[in-house]
C-alpha cells in the first residue's frame, strides 16, 4: 500500500504535475472554443445553402464523416510526425490543439445540424412567408430554438474533448498525464501515475455528473427518462 | 507537386511499409474484436444491475459509472499497464490494454443500454410479470430485445467509438496498425506509412461512421431543407 502513496514521490510530482493542470486547461479550452466555433460555422453554412455554399455540403458531410471515423490519436500523430516533411513544424502544444479542434469540429458540426434540423419545418415556412431573408430566419428564428437542443450533446462532446487533451501526452505536451509519467519514471513508483489520476477524477468528475444531469432533462435527447420496473 | 507526393504517398516506402502495417492491422483487429464484445457484455451486466437494484444502489452503481467516465481512457490506459505491476500484477500487454479499454468502454455501454431500458414502458413489465415470466426471462424475452431496439443508434456509435479507441494501445508499445505505421516512418524517414495508416483506419471505420449516420437519420426529424428549395 505505501508504495502507492509514496510520500517522498509525491512531494516530488506535485509541483509537475500542478503545472500540467494548467497546460491541460488551456490546451482543454482552446480546443472546445475553437471546435464548437468551426462546427457552428460548418453547420450555419450547411443550413444557409445558397448558390455557392450548396456545393460546400457535401464536403461538410464528408469532413464530419472522416473526422469522427479517425481515432483522435492517429490525426494528432499524423500531423506531428507528418506535418515537419511538409516544412511545417508545430509545437506538441499546436499540433494537440489542432487535431483537437478537427475532431471536436467534426461532432459539434453535426450536433449543430441535428439541432437545426429537428426544429420544425413550419417555423422555417412561417418566418420566410412574413419574408424574412433565409440568413434571418435561420440566425433569429432556428437558431436560438435549435441550440437549445444541442446543448447536452455538446456538453459531452466538450467533456470528451477535455479527456482527450491526455493524448497530448503523447507529443511531449507537459500536460498532467506527461508530468505524472515522466515523474514516475524518475522515482520507480506509482504515485505519481495515482496522483494524476485524482486530479482527472477532480477535473472530470463533477463535469460528467452535469452531463448525466443535462442528458436527463433534455427535451428530445434519447429515450424518455426513467420507466423502470414496477 | 510531384515531391510532395514523394514525400507523403511514396510508393516505394509504402510497399515496403504494407507488409508491417498489414500485421498492425490484424492486431487492431484482434484488440477490437476482444474489447467490444467484452464492454457490451460488462455493459450489459451493468444495465440490468441498474434495473433491478433498489434505488441507492443504482446511485451507488452510477457514480461508479461516471468514476470511470472521468478518467481520460488514456489515463487508465496507463494505470492498468504501468500501475498493477507495482501491485504484483503482471498482465501481458494485451490483456492489460483489452481490461482499461474495456472497463472504459462498458461504462458507455452500460449507460446507452440503461437508458434503452428505462425507455421502455412499465406496462411491459407488468403484462410480463402477470403472464408468469420470471424476472430473468422477462428481461431476456421482452425488455432487452425493446430496450436494445430503441437505442441501436448509439449501440453503433459507442461500437465506433470502441474502436477508435485501440489506437491507444501504441502508447504502451502494443504492436497495434498505430505502433507499425510509427515504427515504419521511424525505418523509413518518411511519413508515408503515417498516411496509409491513416488511410487504413479510414477505409475500416469510415463505413461504420455512415452506417452511423444512417440511422441517426432514420429517427430524425423530416428534413426542412427539402421544402426551401
Amino acid at each position: 500500500m505505501e508504495i502507492f502513496f509514496d510520500r517522498e514521490a509525491l512531494a516530488l510530482a506535485w509541483p509537475a504535475v500542478r503545472s500540467g493542470i494548467a497546460v491541460t486547461l488551456q490546451l482543454a479550452l482552446a480546443s472546445i472554443a475553437a471546435g464548437v466555433a468551426l462546427g457552428f460555422a460548418l453547420a450555419v453554412a450547411r443550413a444557409l445553402g445558397g448558390r455557392w455554399l450548396r456545393f460546400a455540403t457535401p464536403a461538410i458531410v464528408a469532413y464530419a464523416d472522416a473526422f469522427r471515423a479517425i481515432p483522435p490519436l492517429v490525426l494528432l500523430v499524423v500531423i506531428y510526425f507528418a506535418a515537419p516533411f511538409a516544412g511545417l513544424e508545430l509545437s506538441g502544444f499546436l499540433a494537440s490543439f489542432a487535431a483537437l479542434v478537427l475532431v471536436l469540429g467534426a461532432s459539434a458540426e453535426e450536433i449543430f445540424w441535428a439541432g437545426i434540423t429537428a426544429v420544425d419545418r413550419g417555423q422555417w415556412e412561417a418566418a420566410l412567408s412574413t419574408g424574412l431573408s433565409r440568413r434571418t430566419t435561420l440566425f433569429r428564428v432556428i437558431l436560438p430554438q435549435a441550440v437549445l437542443l444541442t446543448v447536452p450533446p455538446l456538453t459531452n462532446r466538450a467533456i470528451a474533448t477535455g479527456k482527450n487533451t491526455a493524448l497530448a501526452s503523447v507529443v511531449a505536451v507537459p500536460e498532467v498525464l506527461n508530468q505524472a509519467t515522466s515523474i514516475q519514471a524518475q522515482t520507480a513508483s506509482p504515485a505519481p501515475l495515482l496522483l494524476a489520476a485524482g486530479v482527472y477524477v477532480a477535473l472530470f468528475l463533477p463535469l460528467v455528473r452535469i452531463g448525466r444531469w443535462l442528458e436527463t432533462r433534455a427535451p428530445t435527447g434519447g429515450p424518455a427518462p426513467a420507466e423502470g420496473p414496477p | 507537386m510531384s515531391e510532395l507526393f514523394e514525400t507523403f504517398l511514396n510508393p516505394a516506402v509504402m510497399g515496403e511499409s504494407a507488409g508491417l502495417l498489414l500485421r498492425g492491422l490484424v492486431v487492431t483487429v484482434e484488440l477490437s474484436l476482444l474489447v467490444v464484445p467484452a464492454g457490451l457484455a460488462l455493459g450489459a451486466c451493468v444495465a440490468v444491475a441498474q434495473a433491478l437494484a433498489p434505488p441507492w444502489l443504482e446511485r451507488v452503481v452510477s457514480l461508479g459509472v461516471d468514476l470511470v467516465r472521468a478518467f481520460p481512457p488514456l489515463v487508465l490506459l496507463v494505470l492498468v499497464v504501468h500501475g498493477l505491476p507495482f501491485a504484483g500484477i503482471e498482465l501481458p500487454a494485451l490483456v492489460g490494454v483489452a481490461v482499461a479499454l474495456t472497463l472504459n468502454t462498458a461504462s458507455y455501454y452500460g449507460e446507452i443500454l440503461r437508458a434503452g431500458i428505462a425507455g421502455v414502458s412499465a406496462g411491459q413489465w407488468e403484462a410480463a410479470r402477470s403472464s408468469g415470466l420470471g424476472t430473468t426471462s422477462i428481461l431476456r424475452f421482452v425488455i432487452l430485445p425493446q430496450g436494445v431496439r430503441k437505442v441501436l443508434p448509439d449501440l453503433v456509435g459507442n461500437t465506433l467509438e470502441a474502436v477508435k479507441l485501440t489506437a491507444l494501445a501504441s502508447v504502451v508499445a502494443l504492436p497495434d496498425l498505430l505502433r507499425m505505421a510509427r515504427i515504419a516512418q521511424g525505418v523509413h524517414f518518411n511519413p508515408s506509412p503515417l498516411i496509409l495508416a491513416a488511410a487504413l483506419y479510414l477505409a475500416l471505420l469510415w463505413p461504420l461512421a455512415r452506417f452511423v449516420r444512417r440511422l441517426g437519420a432514420s429517427k430524425a426529424a423530416p428534413d426542412f431543407a427539402r421544402s426551401r428549395r
